[in-house]
């Protein structure tokens, strides 16, 4: 069953065309991945989707019922969550309090302002169980801004993890990272994903990581959808290896120059 | 006390430790310093409980507000109404009453100024706080216009008529009785804000604070959420305007007017709006400072500028960030 579609979706910025058309199936429990080159209309897309930003046209269905004129907060209350591609984080908080943040908001418990947040036990063991999942937990009471590139990376996922989602889309989540700490990055994310069964999609440019993580690969070219397939039936597109490298034929995606 | 928690929040072990000495202090107070200067102490409280509820705004969800004044003005006319066409003498239905109205106000106000941020939100606030200045200002035959309406603390009781003040020393009788309803009040306020800053409500405003964007996209409900922040600001407020009327005597337009609003803003700057305590702090040394200045020169605006901009200048973090960031130094040094 689709967790969500879109249908023609559009978003202009005056004449550039920045979603032109998009009409995009994503199952459940999928992992896919949206590649492009720069300026293909990736993160406006998923800015879209996630109501950072109003579409021109079109329709969103989300678990079947359209949510196309919904808030931010209604849509992360259906269960659509995000992280982004600048890390977004609460800078002067602990790692600790970014994430009981997202845990007390899911509860529906950030009206209260008659107790202690500290004294919740229950959401602190949670958020400590968030942390360790994603390998943060030594970092617990260290403010978010003291945290190294790869580390805040992994805490604006696990702010969007500890929502709950049912469909988590993850902006670019290795970029500003080294080549050690991507694999890091991308395996405590894809391990904490499919082991709860969410449903992801995921900005990457990194087409390594793209190849070894997605069931499934979306390649967009000026706002628009231009291959979708397998891992293996993108690597043996030549379109997209024109696309994306520059350059086609067999093995484009394994050659190294 | 950082805004930032510690280890597993907020020791309220250490924080009761160091309250009780300070507690005990304010309680024997009386015993050491005369009438003027007892009462001197009891504004400067009254200011404390107002500097609070604006850091609320400030502080604590980034948002800077022109226009506290407004609250003060509607909590000291509210109480000053009911002595001048009631002709009641009870601090608690000035209390009860002055309550409603300011937070009927401050509801109003903050519908329409949380719509927008930063400078819009600003302008806004010194807006509408000029609005009701001029109503007081205009509408003389209702609020006696630049006379101002007296609130003789002769008419005056605590707690329900227990405490009144008729008879020989009854000033002095006032002063004593007065700071001392006014500390209970103090403390009552500290604790209830301490608790809202620390809670899920008040750490969902620090994350609205530090990231708008964010806090959305976690399913804050941003705009209710600074609207419940003004409210609350502006009831505390409010309070502060209840309790000054009486040790005043009389309140006048000046108490809308922006110029005791900017007094707000610099008392919570001067102590530091980034900690809970700097608000507190800045109030009662503002008082003291503005009090001096007033008392020694014709020229006290120059004087008093001139001080305050000495100490932002030396200390940007205000008082209180200043000494605990050189706390924090020295205990690293140790």
């Amino acid at each position: 069953m689709n967790l969500l579609e879109t249908i023609n979706l559009k978003k202009y910025f005056g004449d550039t065309h920045a979603v032109d058309n998009v009409s995009l199936t994503v199952a459940e429990r999928e992992f896919v991945s949206l590649v492009g080159p720069n300026g293909a209309g990736k993160t406006s897309l998923i800015n879209v989707i996630s109501a950072l930003l109003p579409s021109d046209s079109g329709k969103i269905l989300f678990k079947g019922e359209d949510i196309t004129q919904s808030t931010v907060t209604e849509r992360v209350k259906a269960g659509i969550a995000r992280s982004f591609q600048i890390v977004n984080l609460f800078d002067d908080l602990t790692a600790f309090d970014n994430v009981t943040l997202a845990i007390f908001s899911r509860q529906g418990k950030t009206a209260n302002l008659a107790a202690l947040a500290h004294l919740d036990h229950a959401v602190s063991a949670e958020a400590d169980t968030v942390l360790r999942n994603f390998n943060l937990v030594g970092k617990r009471n260290e403010r978010a801004r003291d945290l190294s590139q790869g580390e805040r990376k992994l805490l604006d996922v696990a702010l969007a993890y500890a929502l709950r989602p049912k469909l988590l889309f993850l902006d670019e989540p290795t970029s500003g990272v080294s080549t050690r700490d991507k694999g890091q990055i991308m395996d405590t994310i894809a391990s904490v994903v499919r082991g709860e069964g969410i449903t992801a999609v995921i900005v990457e440019h990194d087409m390594d990581v793209v190849f070894k993580y997605s069931d499934r690969i979306v390649v967009m070219q000026q706002g628009a959808i231009l291959a979708q397939g397998t891992p293996d039936e993108i690597k043996n597109n030549d379109q997209v290896a024109m696309v994306l490298l520059g350059s086609s034929g067999p093995d484009a995606f394994t050659r190294k120059d | 006390m950082q805004n930032t928690p510690s280890r597993t929040g907020p020791s309220i072990r250490l924080i009761v430790a160091c309250a009780i000495p300070i507690l005990i202090v304010l309680v024997v107070l009386p015993r050491f310093i005369d009438v003027y200067q007892l009462q001197l102490f009891t504004y400067g409280l009254i200011y404390a409980i107002a500097a609070l509820g604006f850091n609320l705004l400030l502080g604590y969800t980034g948002l800077l507000s022109f226009g506290h004044s407004a609250y003060f003005g509607i909590g000291a006319y509210s109480a000053a109404f009911l002595v001048r066409y009631f002709g009641i003498g009870s601090i608690e239905v000035y209390i009860l009453v002055g309550l409603v109205f300011t937070g009927l106000i401050s509801a109003a106000f903050g519908y329409v100024c949380v719509r927008h941020t930063r400078i819009f939100f600003g302008i806004l606030t010194l807006a509408l706080s000029q609005v009701l200045w001029t109503l007081a200002y205009k509408f003389f035959w209702v609020t006696g216009g630049t006379d101002g309406l007296r609130v003789a603390f002769a008419n005056l009781t605590l707690l329900g008529g227990l405490i009144d003040f008729k008879g020989r020393n009854a000033y002095q009788a006032f002063v004593h009785s007065y700071y001392y309803y006014v500390l209970f009040l103090f403390c009552v306020c500290t604790l209830l804000m301490w608790v809202i800053v620390h809670s899920p409500f008040g750490k969902a405003l620090q994350a609205i604070r530090d990231n708008e964007t964010r806090a959305q996209f976690l399913g804050i409900p941003i705009r209710r959420y600074r609207w419940l922040a003004f409210l609350l600001s502006g009831s505390f407020t409010g309070l502060a305007g209840i309790l000054w009327v009486p040790l005043n005597g009389l309140v006048t337009p000046d108490i809308l007017y922006w110029p005791f609003s900017g007094e707000i803003v610099f008392m919570t700057v001067l102590g530091g709006f980034r900690t809970f305590s700097g608000p507190i702090i800045g109030a009662i040394v503002f008082n003291y400072l503005k009090v001096y200045a007033v008392a020694s020169t014709a020229y006290w605006q120059f004087l008093l500028g001139a001080v305050l901009l000495v100490l932002v200048l030396a200390l940007p973090t205000g008082i209180v960030g200043t000494l605990s960031r050189q706390f924090g130094k020295l205990r690293k040094r140790g």
